[in-house]
């Protein structure tokens, strides 16, 4: 990816590196396309978290870089802020750059199966940015009515005020969908039908299984939120009352379809970053994953349960008592098999040879912080305890325990680990461990001073907590402003992140085909792979996971190698 | 980077080919976006009794005829993917043309009762019902123009006696769409 051509006229060389990049249908690139314009979306992200932390730390106190806060500008940053972290940091990082580039290249295969759509999928992913981006600037500034945006609060411009920025916003998400659809279908059609000769249903990797099972997830939630989405913008702009109760309507209807998506689309970027993870702890701790077989069908029952938990959202939404029982075990089940997968990845460590690698550290950690978001999840999935802490920084802390673990945690882990193979050289290993602890320790004090402020009853949706004196007693302030101390630590050792991995782009230690010395089939392609991949397409004679095999010389035995 | 096919298309390690296999996904994918509109209508409807009486002013002839148009059509598009396996491509063309005729005709009906409900003051806000009946006939609408468009640029590769094996992935889609009408005719026509 790094090689130029060096034609004599500037003009060619131009279009080529725009041919190359920008339209380019090799799946590589467009999972790079996706991953890096990911990571602009997170640092824009990141960006609005700064300043609304700065607000609720120093309430009416200018925030340098962006000015003072009111109340709508704090609205609009923190429902963007949510969208954009899902929607366009977690969704195509995790989904879109890794499905793109390990698909093809881990079942052996030279490309995705339709590569012109592959790029439509990107370009589409692409305009719904800018149409988000643009909703910031239109006149009554960016939507503000949250990331879940409920009626009649988005539907009404006369309640959210943000006209423009309302539709704009919803139009956004709905091309983000369209994009995911058209990358879904390329993702599971490829695994269906494109492995490599020899590879059986049993010798997939599971990290591969899991963004195949999360994009049918995915496919199966969306579409009545696509539905809802275009009955929320007739809402907007015809003023028909689909969810409008004086018009014949109902608001909780939309809760229904956006958490009927919402719920599944958990797990939709949950189980790439178990899967993830899973080809991250085989490889350094030289062991065989536990029970192949248990975590998948886990992963299906896991799927299927996701779509019978929505309505755990809505328990002080007025619906009857009786649902939120059912609402409340369905929940309580689909811990079982999450649990399950964490004991199985837990049994593969045991006795392994472990090596703290910067990319296990965050697999590691992600396991263990995923935990703690886990068991917190049992007190707002019991509908009792859920009518106290519903709307307060209790599930804020919760949801964020979940989240960046997946979205934060598993993606590093993700990205130091299939480094080499993307630019041929390796991360700094120092640099990698000073981020992991610059990562890891100010997020855990972010968040469970939070734990604390959301039982003593901080509501969510406060802008400045010096108007509420019950909320301001004892150190209440002291912890929001820990809080936020922290996340600029967090945020400040990012920088260390975005150092290593661009100056490791080109001056990193040549890495060669198979730095980890893994099984599965991306290592068995050059560092970084060529367009088509491999000089002959590999055949596979093993499952993906034959590490310390007793009685073999090596301790790894690659899918592709004979005997 | 040149459009030549890469090898993984041409894979078929489920035993279903590899285009076929995609549509069938569109197609799951598109069921659940109308059966989420439609089971949003169907739980409103349910608790609204009062729908039928504007329901009683939709135009159960038009829809019949439409239904018809549309189940012709979709003979239409059998006949094409039948003259298309056994190599007649001219003869295929003629049917996708005839589809294509199918999808116009139930567009001209369609804009005729639509023009006649609009002018009587049923319009999209008139009243939920309205709303819904607008909005999943619209989206189903866009179906059928999707379709016709897709099918003509089809129908100039078989022409060439290139592609030939789209024709049978358009008449999935196709009939995708004429099954869409056929729960969208009871639920918004005959039932008053």
């Amino acid at each position: 990816m790094g090689t130029v051509h060096h034609s004599p006229a500037s003009q060619s060389r131009l279009a080529s590196i725009w041919h190359r990049y920008l339209f380019s249908t090799d799946h590589k690139v467009i999972g790079m396309q996706y991953l890096f314009t990911g990571m602009a979306m997170a640092i824009i992200g990141g960006f609005f978290a700064y300043v609304f932390r700065m607000q609720l730390a120093f309430p009416g106190k200018e925030v340098l870089g962006y000015g003072l806060v009111n109340a709508n500008n704090y609205n609009m940053l923190i429902t963007n802020h949510g969208a954009i972290m899902i929607f366009w940091v977690a969704m195509p990082v995790l989904i879109a750059a890794f499905g793109n580039y390990l698909i093809p290249l881990m079942a052996g295969c030279d490309d995705m199966v339709f590569p012109r759509i592959n790029r439509l999928s990107y370009q589409i992913f692409l305009l719904s940015v800018l149409v988000l981006i643009a909703s910031f600037f239109v006149a009554g500034g960016g939507f503000g009515g949250a990331w879940t945006s409920y009626p009649p609060l988005s539907a009404n411009p006369a309640y959210n005020l943000t006209p423009n920025g309302a539709s704009l916003w919803l139009l956004a998400v709905a091309l983000e969908f369209v994009a995911f659809l058209l990358g879904g279908i390329n993702f599971i059609t490829t695994l269906m039908n494109s492995r490599a000769p020899g590879m059986r249903m049993y010798d997939i990797p599971i990290v591969l299984w899991m963004i195949v099972i999360a994009s049918v997830l995915f496919m199966g939630s969306v579409g009545p939120l696509i539905a809802g989405a275009v009955m929320l913008l007739f809402d907007q702009t015809l003023a028909i009352g689909f969810f409008d109760p004086s018009k014949g309507g109902d608001p909780v209807l939309w809760q229904h379809l956006f958490w009927f998506f919402g719920h599944p689309e958990v797990y939709v970027v949950l189980l790439p970053a178990m899967g993830i993870t899973a080809e991250i702890i085989t490889v350094f701790s030289r062991k065989k994953l536990f029970a192949y077989k248990t975590v998948l069908f886990t992963t299906i029952a896991v799927g299927v349960l996701s779509f019978f938990v929505w309505a755990h959202h809505q328990f002080i939404s007025g619906i009857d008592p009786r649902m939120a029982n059912i609402f409340t075990i369905t929940t309580v089940i689909i811990s079982v098999p999450i649990t399950e997968m964490m004991f199985v990845y837990i049994a593969t460590l045991y006795g392994g040879s472990i090596q703290f690698t910067t990319p296990m550290l965050f697999a590691l950690a992600f396991l263990a912080e995923f935990l703690i978001g886990g068991v917190t999840g049992i007190f707002l999935g019991a509908s009792s305890a859920d009518i106290y802490f519903h709307d307060t920084y209790f599930v804020l802390a919760h949801f964020h325990y979940t989240f960046v673990p997946i979205a934060i945690i598993a993606v590093f882990a993700g990205l130091y680990y299939w480094f080499p193979k993307m630019f041929g050289r390796m991360m700094n290993d120092k640099l990698g461990h000073v981020h992991f602890w610059g990562t890891i320790i100010p997020f855990n004090c972010i968040f469970i001073p939070l734990f604390y402020l959301g039982a003593a009853g901080d509501h969510r949706r406060i802008y400045n907590y010096e108007n509420f004196p019950d909320l301001m007693r004892g150190h209440m302030q002291d912890l929001r402003i820990v809080a936020t101390i922290s996340l600029l630590v967090m945020l400040a050792f990012q920088g260390v992140f975005l150092y290593n991995f661009f100056s490791s782009m080109f001056r990193g230690k040549k890495a060669g085909k198979n730095p980890w010395q893994a099984n599965t089939l991306e290592w068995v392609a050059e560092s970084p792979p060529p367009h088509g991949n491999f000089p002959t397409l590999p055949v596979v004679y093993r499952p993906p996971y034959e590490y310390s095999v007793p009685g073999r010389s090596s301790d790894f035995w690659p899918q592709n190698e004979k005997a | 980077m040149g459009h030549g096919q890469p090898i993984a298309t041409t894979r078929c390690a489920s035993g279903v080919a590899t285009g076929k296999l995609a549509v069938w996904w569109v197609l799951g994918s598109e069921i659940v976006i109308f059966g989420g509109l439609l089971a949003c209508y169907i739980l409103y409807r349910l608790f609204h009794d009062q729908w039928s009486v504007e329901a009683a002013h939709t135009n159960t002839l038009c829809g019949a005829i439409n239904t018809f148009v549309l189940l012709t059509s979709s003979l239409f598009i059998v006949l094409a993917h039948k003259a298309a396996e056994e190599g007649a491509h001219l003869k295929a063309v003629k049917f996708i043309y005839l589809t294509i005729a199918g999808a116009g005709c139930f567009l001209v009906i369609k804009a005729y009762e639509w023009s006649g409900e609009i002018t009587h003051g049923f319009t999209i806000t008139k009243s939920l019902f309205w709303s819904f009946y607008y909005t999943a006939a619209g989206l189903h609408a866009l179906h059928v123009i999707g379709g016709a468009v897709i099918m003509a640029i089809i129908a100039q590769d078989v022409k060439k006696k290139r592609h030939m094996h789209r024709v049978e992935l358009i008449g999935l889609y196709w009939h995708f769409v004429d099954i869409v009408w056929i729960f969208l005719f009871p639920l918004l026509y005959i039932a008053k």
